[in-house]
């Protein structure tokens, strides 16, 4: 009995240890996108809350949690007030499977893939019943594109993961990064590049980010599917938005970037050098690294439109992932060197 | 063949989404450039954008160096004033010289043209650079003598150079 508390308070403290940096690591991701937007666009950027502004998120955070919270009338209240967790756990609860280094996991499952994928898809229900439950025309218009572009990518997204599955043959996590181990060359993006770069393109698009953010765009649906929201359920849409975008982030760096491996291995002069970093810092870097080039990708290019987002994702894709997976079959029979 | 040989080239070009990373190399290099400097940006309260010596702005009434005031009521300001925003009152003083009694300008109506300075025979009414301004309460927007000559003092040395610089050109 005391055995059980114990390995449960175990367990919340871990879990504690991951989601506290999370939820930081958000607050300054939004700080980080303000920024990075500004200084591609000539401006400055937040730089009056704190040392230059990195005390923004918190000031934002108290401006949002003090906000009144506005529930439309004819709305469907239980629902509405759910909305905002539904989209929020699955993207906090998907970092369980995520192996921080060798052996750093809160739950080593042997199907981690299949539990990050169905969790990464669970986000759009909070969407779908945020869109429904609002009763607004432009809500629901923007759950409903949401709907079907997750749908849509979504394919494209498992197909490429199918490749990494078919490289590294294991659906443990760490088995997948221990499958990459050997230097940059052996990493999955060099053989399934054409894979990296469609779960990318996936991703963004599964995270609802530009340039795939028609789920909310402005021009045309003010807000989307949160648009009838304000206060706190504003921001818990919102952290879950950024949580999923480092989520996406790390599982690129997980799949295809060689997770905590150093980039240098063997007996070469940098693998000496960089011996000392450990694999966690690997991992962050790599992982900030996908980050930045989110927010380089929204500075730069105009939102899709809804046709065009469709052809992109089933007749570009799909087709293009199933060529690839084909290819990496083959690969795979033939024990290819220096990779199968 | 030539049609199938562009073909082939525009595919190319698509799938190794050649014009994206152009798009995202425009954009890095501004992004580099602004970490390194930003010559653009003004911070507001602490810089201000420059302000030319012929900025219109608040009006103000001068006074000689003596301390007399300079305005002798001719009324040129309110008859050229195309708002309507100057009303003057005058009356001779007990030396027999003919001074305002009141002169009202309504910050409302005044449009900032710059006519009256121009009208002016004795240089009395002018434009201040200062535009940093607000009115809360209704009445305020009534500037009245004692408020036009209050600045005219304050901005008096700046007023000077102002002129001096623009002597040339007037």
């Amino acid at each position: 009995m005391l055995q059980d508390i114990s390995i449960l308070l175990w367990i919340i403290i871990k879990i504690i240890l991951i989601v506290i940096p999370l939820l930081l690591s958000v607050a300054y991701l939004t700080y980080a996108e303000r920024k990075v937007i500004g200084y591609i666009q000539v401006r400055l950027g937040p730089n009056r809350v704190g040392f230059r502004g990195l005390l923004q998120p918190f000031a934002d955070l108290i401006k949002l949690i003090t906000k009144e919270i506005i529930i439309p009338t004819k709305s469907n209240k239980y629902l509405f007030v759910i909305a905002p967790l539904f989209a929020l756990v699955p993207a906090l609860a998907a970092w369980a499977a995520i192996p921080f280094a060798q052996g750093m996991v809160l739950s080593n499952m042997n199907a981690g893939v299949l539990y990050l994928f169905s969790m990464s898809s669970l986000g759009v229900y909070g969407v779908l019943i945020a869109g429904w439950a609002s009763n607004s025309k432009y809500a629901m218009l923007g759950a409903l594109r949401s709907a079907a572009q997750t749908i849509s990518y979504e394919i494209a997204m498992g197909f490429a993961l199918v490749g990494v599955l078919l490289a590294s043959g294991s659906m443990n996590l760490t088995n997948i990064v221990n499958s990459q181990q050997g230097g940059i060359l052996h990493w999955w993006c060099v053989p399934l590049l054409p894979l990296f770069i469609i779960f990318w393109i996936a991703g963004i698009a599964e995270t609802n980010r530009a340039p795939f953010d028609l789920a909310e765009g402005e021009s045309e649906i003010v807000a989307g599917f949160h648009v009838e929201y304000s206060g706190i359920g504003f921001a818990i849409f919102f952290l879950s938005e950024y949580a999923s975008m480092i989520l996406i982030a790390t599982l690129l760096t997980l799949f295809f970037m060689g997770g905590w491996l150093s980039p240098f291995s063997g007996d070469g002069f940098l693998a000496n050098i960089f011996y000392i970093v450990p694999g966690i810092a690997w991992l962050l870097i790599k992982i900030v690294g996908f980050l930045f080039v989110y927010l380089w990708i929204r500075a730069t290019f105009p939102r899709y439109r809804y046709d065009q987002l469709m052809r992109l994702g089933w007749k570009i894709l799909i087709p293009g992932t199933i060529g690839w997976i084909c290819i990496t079959a083959l690969l795979v029979v033939s024990h290819v060197k220096p990779w199968f | 063949m030539k049609k199938i040989y562009q073909r082939c080239l525009y595919y190319l070009k698509s799938f190794l989404l050649l014009e994206l990373l152009a798009g995202l190399m425009l954009t890095g290099k501004y992004f580099i450039i602004s970490c390194f400097r930003n010559r653009l940006t003004i911070q507001f309260p602490e810089e201000q954008t420059p302000i030319s010596p012929r900025f219109r702005g608040l009006l103000a009434l001068r006074r000689y160096p003596n301390g007399e005031e300079r305005c002798i009521a001719c009324k040129l300001c309110e008859a050229v004033c195309p708002a309507l925003a100057i009303t003057i009152e005058s009356a001779p003083r007990e030396n027999g010289t003919r001074r305002t009694t009141r002169y009202d300008i309504d910050m409302f109506k005044c449009i900032n043209c710059g006519l009256c300075e121009e009208s002016c025979p004795v240089d009395s009414i002018v434009v201040t650079p200062i535009h940093h301004y607000h009115i809360l309460e209704r009445g305020q927007n009534i500037m009245s003598k004692e408020k036009l000559l209050a600045i005219g003092d304050l901005m008096e040395d700046q007023l000077a150079a102002d002129r001096l610089h623009e002597r040339d050109f007037r």
